[in-house]
């Protein structure tokens, strides 16, 4: 146990040497040295992995948020606040990668006051900026509570059905509009990924991914912290990951019916081997497994379908964002090693962060020994409180 | 009124002074180097290729309606009435948006620099106010490049094919494509041969269109979804509310009343 933390501390301090390194070319000597964009290719891994990916694995915070307070599935509450703080981090870190990608990320709030409507990124860039905000107050409470303020948790709970309505609103809003950026290049990107339905894709797929996330979150805080499992609460989340995916599936699958594509996606190309791995790990092998109720009822297993899951739509958005684009470009991109830095570094910040947080904060429910008591306080009034604190 | 490019690869003899006319008017460095490149760059916004003996110019199309001007997120750049689709540095935030979304692939980006600016030509807009033709225009010894009203050099162009129809392949590219642009080019050859994209391939609908389906849709979405979202969760917590109060009803009967009033 004590040398698992050390080896994993030393990667951790590797990584953050690496990235300042990263860091540093990219300020002091400009994203030409940094990077391996080109005019061709103007954007990259940061576009691709740090916004793309991020904004997508963020989506847990909504979705859960969207069970438990508006469907009001109570038997999920306990993963609202890990869910909740994942987003609100995923959401930070993700700024500061768009810092990274800028070329003047010193001018970023020009957003705010020279604003083009018809600019998808302008709608993006808003609702991040405010959904960010939402996150922040819906994460506040578990800091509050750490110092027994009680008066401002009564402020907070007076705006909360705001704050759970605006925020699932500024969520479909953005992580749909990621993939209205794309629509714009109807002549660049391959016709594998480019779809007039691309909004709708990125919105039910963060769906499923919020779900694949909150099983992966969840097993994993587990794992690390020495904590029990809640297995309905996992069971829940697995039934309805296979709802999701099945939307997700016969959208894409009417989609490229509709445009004529099966043949071209059965022919054996460079592209559609990344759309074969991208179906594969999406669709195929999380279906057929969460398809059988061993699975479904197996904490294992179900880990296993949703990595397998976030590892497929993972695909999918670099497959959008580098893949898609290579053809009409006429040749790879590679990113340079700089660029795995920073967006390691990134990530590692999170995993630090999340795991700060749930040291110092009551991010999960001490004790779960008394799941009617909650329910009912929960019940009465939509707070983030728990009934053992 | 709306200025134009006409650019002629039948009459251009590759002298490349449009090039050097371009960096001068721009403030930026021509060698034998930089002639001899043969790409666009964000130090060369316009670049004579030669193909078989034969020209052919590229530069920015100053599309009548501009996808890089609609997709800006600080509208760094728009389309001026007089006709260039000019930048703004001081709004440019550089997120390199308009770079990706051009189906001409014209602007470019300064990638060494720590304070990058994105580069592309401009149609010399200030010499443009001023009544004058363009730097590239005014140079070329053969008229190859023309500059002038729109509709004429349209009306110009649709001449030269009448007349000359041997000379040419039978279209103006420009005209049509992604809704129209300022820039018009005649060749005996295919242009798609010197990197232009094709014109099947992009297509007539103007490129804001293709984001301004979903765009338009939100002020109308807002509401309704708020309202939906809203409802949703007023009904679940209403039932929730009169679950409670059922209950308690149910598990304290008139002691609890008693107590309470």
């Amino acid at each position: 146990m004590k040398f698992k933390l050390t080896l994993w501390k030393m990667i951790f301090v590797v990584i953050m040497v690496a990235g300042l390194y990263s860091s540093f070319v990219r300020f002091f000597r400009g994203l030409g040295a940094a990077t391996n964009m080109t005019d061709q290719f103007p954007w990259g891994l940061w576009i691709g992995f740090d916004l793309l990916c991020g904004v997508m694995l963020a989506a847990g915070g909504f979705c859960m948020v969207g069970a438990v307070y508006l469907f009001n599935v109570q038997r999920l509450h306990a993963v609202v606040r890990p869910a909740v703080l994942t987003a609100f981090l995923g959401y930070l870190l993700f700024i500061v990668g768009l810092l990274f990608d800028l070329g003047r990320p010193w001018f970023i709030w020009h957003q705010l006051i020279y604003r083009n409507l018809h600019s998808v990124m302008f709608e993006v860039g808003i609702c991040v900026m405010t959904y960010t905000t939402v996150l922040f107050f819906e994460f506040l409470p578990n800091v509050f509570e750490r110092l027994n303020w009680k008066q401002p948790i009564k402020w907070i709970n007076k705006i909360y059905p705001l704050l759970i309505v605006g925020g699932i609103l500024l969520s479909t809003l953005h992580q749909s509009s990621l993939g209205s950026l794309y629509l714009i290049m109807p002549s660049k990107l391959h016709p594998f990924w480019y779809s007039p339905a691309l909004p709708f894709f990125f919105f039910a797929s963060a769906v499923a991914v919020g779900l694949a996330m909150t099983i992966f979150e969840s097993t994993q805080s587990a794992k690390a912290f020495g904590r029990q499992l809640e297995l309905p609460v996992l069971v829940t989340l697995g039934g309805a990951l296979l709802v999701a995916l099945w939307v997700n599936a016969l959208l894409r699958f009417e989609d490229f019916l509709h445009r004529g594509l099966l043949p071209q996606i059965l022919k054996p190309s460079y592209e559609a081997y990344f759309l074969w791995l991208e179906l594969a790990l999406t669709f195929v092998i999380p279906i057929a497994m969460l398809s059988f109720k061993k699975v479904r009822i197996s904490p294992q297993l179900l880990y296993l379908a949703s990595i397998s899951t976030l590892l497929g739509f993972i695909t999918n958005r670099l497959n959008i964002a580098v893949i898609g684009f290579e053809t009409y470009v006429g040749h790879h991109y590679v990113p340079k090693w700089t660029e795995f830095c920073v967006t390691l570094m990134i990530i590692a910040a999170g995993f630090a962060l999340f795991g700060l947080a749930v040291k110092y904060l009551p991010i999960f429910p001490a004790e779960e020994s008394h799941p009617m008591a909650e329910t009912k306080v929960i019940a009465a009034t939509p707070v983030l409180v728990h009934a053992g604190d | 009124m709306s200025k134009a490019l006409l650019y002629d690869a039948t009459l251009c003899i590759g002298c490349k002074q449009c090039e050097g006319a371009c960096a001068a008017q721009n403030k930026l460095p021509y060698d034998d180097t930089v002639a001899a490149e043969q790409v666009q760059s964000a130090h060369k916004y316009t670049v004579v290729l030669s193909k078989n003996d034969k020209f052919m110019r590229r530069l920015c199309m100053h599309c009548e309606e501009p996808a890089c001007a609609s997709v800006c997120p600080v509208g760094a750049l728009h389309k001026t009435k007089e006709g260039p689709v000019v930048y703004d540095v001081w709004k440019c935030i550089g997120c390199r948006y308009c770079m990706v979304s051009c189906a001409f692939g014209q602007p470019k980006y300064e990638w060494g620099s720590l304070n990058p600016r994105v580069r592309k030509c401009i149609m010399c807009p200030d010499r443009v106010l001023a009544g004058k033709p363009t730097a590239c225009a005014e140079i070329c010894p053969t008229g190859a490049t023309k500059f002038g009203e729109r509709d004429e050099l349209i009306s110009e162009a649709k001449d030269r094919l009448r007349q000359n129809p041997s000379n040419y392949v039978p279209r103006i590219y420009g005209l049509k494509e992604v809704g129209g642009t300022s820039v018009f080019i005649l060749a005996a050859a295919n242009v798609e041969d010197y990197g232009y994209p094709a014109s099947a391939k992009i297509g007539e609908t103007p490129m804001p269109e293709y984001t301004g389906k979903v765009m338009d849709r939100i002020p109308d979405f807002v509401p309704v979804w708020t309202l939906v979202l809203g409802g949703i969760y007023w009904v679940t917590h209403r039932r929730d509310e009169v679950a409670l109060a059922e209950a308690q009803e149910k598990a304290a009967p008139p002691e609890g009343k008693r107590n309470g009033q």
